[in-house]
């Protein structure tokens, strides 16, 4: 896991200092291109982290078009995903998150 | 002018060599290359192998590079699967050759959110063919996907649009897919994959499989519309195209002989033709392998090679028994020109039995193949089928100039040759051994039933199994029919007394003539002897009367001298007149 994160390259402005307290939410977005969806997505996203997740949460947007070798070591074929790595269990949710009621419950944050 | 549209249709129509034995000859030179292919078939059915082996070996002798995406197999379990074929698809990864990858998708942790694409997966695939230069492509299962991704909508639009991306890229593609109810797969994908579809078919019949493949569609191409069998083996994948082929074979008019001088005399003095079928049919016991076996010594005498199935019968078994009538078998199999292949013939279906045989056939290059014998295959309602495979066998023999030798077990009973109605055709040379009882005995006949192309003895010999090996003998024809055996031998008995009775008849009478030759020789002695006494007797009688004669001439004279009567001169004459009229007298 460490080897992973390591090779994740820093994309937003929104990261934090890693803890490995259970209670921060680690995320991790898949997009392919500056795609329609995947700006909803981001948007989506973005939303609900600062609605519900203020300053407990870290998001990585993984663009795989500049980095492809990342879709074969993440096991990604659809985007956007995104990618809960903690709390665990890990979580996948594919789509541009446009239902919110969903996410929440699928990121299970309520 | 034909020629011309020829050309084009080439040109259009590129193909990507599969070099998988016999799929290349259906299919007209290979898959469409730069388009994709559908290979559809229940599970189990040899659908991932196929698809390795056209990478396989795409990347071994085409030097075409290959990416296996597997959405079922993990690439260790691919390699560990495929490495049983001999296939080293680590090594071939590691020379870049092969890019293995594995798409693993876990349901349950995934959530549907919104819209979402492929494109991931189009990344993936693209960065794979890239980073090895890749021509060939197999998606493996991709239809799997449906269970792992929700909404079948987006998926079905998004692989529609990944085959066309294929094509754009002119990559060969293979896409697997498991057979639906009712359509060739499950969600449909011929409608997208439309170049070429393949169907594979692994059935089981009368308890034993068979595997089958059938083209079902190859746009703008011909190929081969029957259903193919095939194999699964060692050596990988392999098609028999075998029911393509046509009575167009070369006839030899070259013979070889069947080992037994006599049975040579009987096909008109030199044999069965080389590339012939022959078949000997007989009821139980009556000799059918041993006349293999001879047709084997005589063929492994002259250096050329043998394969011998034997379906009943293990080969140290067949080797034992063959040497109780003086034929030994096993220094040609030690010097690799014999080689036997025992199978119970309801290890697998006919089709595997037939892809086998050929395969080894080729392998092996015999110049006689014997199969010992073929009823082992028939059961009640196959005969149909296995007179197909015989035929397409037969076929292929004969286009190899390969001499078959059949065996063919019969029930007995009165329509001997009735019973092998089904194969009867097929056969050039028909060789019948048939019991024949007289006398408390069952002795062995032997006659040529049908021998195609040349004259043949009409007539049943007596076939002998010795310690010594094979004899032919002519039978007894007489007023009670044919007689064999001991009763053969009895009347050779009674002929020869015969003939001694006659002999001696002969004896005596030229005996009594020689005697009365020598009575009547005897007699002529006799005769002539006494003939030789009374002519002495005579002569001596002429002698004492000439002197008689003569003293009474000379006694005349003196008494006239004395007398001096007559005129002396004249005497001499009257002497002499006197004396003529004594031997007148006598």
């Amino acid at each position: 896991m460490k080897l992973k994160r390591k090779r994740l390259p820093p994309v937003t402005g929104t990261e934090q200092k890693e803890h490995n307290d259970h209670r921060r939410w680690n995320l991790r977005l898949y997009i392919a291109g500056r795609t329609l969806k995947a700006a909803a997505a981001i948007a989506n996203l973005h939303v609900i982290c600062n609605e519900q997740l203020k300053g407990k949460y870290r998001l990585t947007v993984i663009d795989l078009a500049k980095d492809p070798e990342l879709a074969r070591m993440h096991q990604i074929i659809a985007v956007p995903t995104l990618v809960r790595t903690s709390p665990l269990p890990e979580r996948f949710i594919i789509g541009d998150l446009s239902n919110t009621e969903r996410l929440l419950a699928g990121l299970d944050i309520a | 002018m034909e020629k011309k549209p020829e050309q084009k249709f080439r040109k259009t129509l590129p193909k990507s060599p599969t070099s998988i034995s016999g799929l290349d000859e259906i299919t007209g030179g290979g898959l469409p290359k730069g388009r994709p292919t559908l290979v559809c078939g229940g599970a189990g059915c040899g659908k991932t192998l196929l698809a390795m082996e056209f990478l396989v070996r795409g990347a071994m002798i085409h030097h075409e590079p290959g990416v296996f995406i597997s959405f079922e197999e993990s690439e260790k379990e691919l390699s560990a699967n495929v490495a049983s074929l001999g296939f080293d698809l680590d090594k071939l990864v590691a020379q870049k050759k092969i890019w293995l990858e594995q798409i693993r998708v876990d349901r349950n942790k995934i959530e549907l959110n919104g819209d979402f694409d492929l494109e991931a997966l189009f990344i993936r695939i693209h960065l794979a063919i890239e980073s090895i230069g890749a021509k060939r492509v197999v998606l493996d299962t991709i239809e799997s996907l449906f269970s792992e991704l929700p909404d079948p909508m987006v998926l079905r639009t998004e692989l529609r649009r990944l085959f066309r991306w294929l094509k754009r890229k002119g990559v060969t593609t293979i896409v697997t897919a498991e057979r639906g109810e009712g359509a060739f797969t499950r969600q449909g994908l011929e409608e997208y994959v439309s170049d070429c579809v393949i169907l594979l078919d692994h059935r089981v019949s009368d308890q034993s499989s068979i595997r089958r493949l059938r083209i079902v569609k190859y746009r703008g191409s011909t190929h081969g519309t029957n259903e193919y069998p095939f194999l699964i083996d060692e050596d990988g994948f392999s098609v028999l195209p075998v029911t393509s082929l046509g009575l167009n074979y070369f006839s030899s008019h070259e013979r070889i002989s069947t080992g037994i001088p006599r049975l040579d005399t009987m096909l008109s003095g030199k044999g069965y033709y080389r590339g012939s079928t022959v078949l000997v049919s007989g009821t139980a016991g009556t000799g059918k392998t041993s006349l293999a076996a001879k047709l084997v010594e005589s063929t492994c005498t002259r250096n050329e090679r043998v394969l011998y199935f034997t379906f009943e019968e293990s080969p140290n078994q067949l080797v034992r028994n063959m040497r109780s009538i003086g034929i030994n078998l096993e220094p040609w199999v030690k010097k690799g020109i014999l080689q036997f292949h025992a199978t119970r013939p309801t290890l697998y279906g006919l089709e595997t039995h037939l892809t086998t045989s050929i395969k080894l056939i080729n392998k092996f290059q015999p110049d006689v193949v014997i199969l010992d014998p073929i009823n082992a295959f028939v059961t009640a309602e196959n005969q149909t089928e296995v007179k197909a495979m015989l035929l397409r066998l037969v076929d292929f023999l004969k286009m190899k100039r390969i001499t078959a030798f059949f065996t063919s077990l019969t029930a007995g009973g009165e329509n001997m040759e009735n019973t092998e109605v089904y194969v009867s055709s097929l056969i050039d040379t028909w060789l019948l051994l048939r019991d024949i009882e007289i006398g408390g005995e069952r002795n062995r006949g032997l006659y040529v039933l049908k021998s195609r192309g040349m004259e043949h003895s009409n007539q049943i010999r007596e076939f002998r199994l010795t310690n010594q090996g094979i004899e032919l003998l002519d039978v007894y024809v007489g007023n009670e029919g044919v007689l064999t055996g001991s009763a053969r031998l009895a009347q050779e008995m009674k002929d020869s007394a015969e003939q001694l009775v006659l002999k001696q008849e002969i004896g005596r009478k030229q005996y009594g003539l020689k005697r009365k030759r020598d009575a009547m020789e005897a007699q002529i002695v006799v005769l002539r002897s006494e003939f030789e006494a009374e002519e002495s007797e005579a002569l001596k009688v002429i002698g004492i009367e000439k002197a008689r004669d003569e003293r009474y001439s000379q006694n005349k004279a003196k008494m006239a001298k004395s007398r001096k009567g007559d005129a002396f001169h004249k005497d001499p004459d009257v002497v002499k007149s006197n004396s003529k009229r004594n031997r007148r007298s006598l």
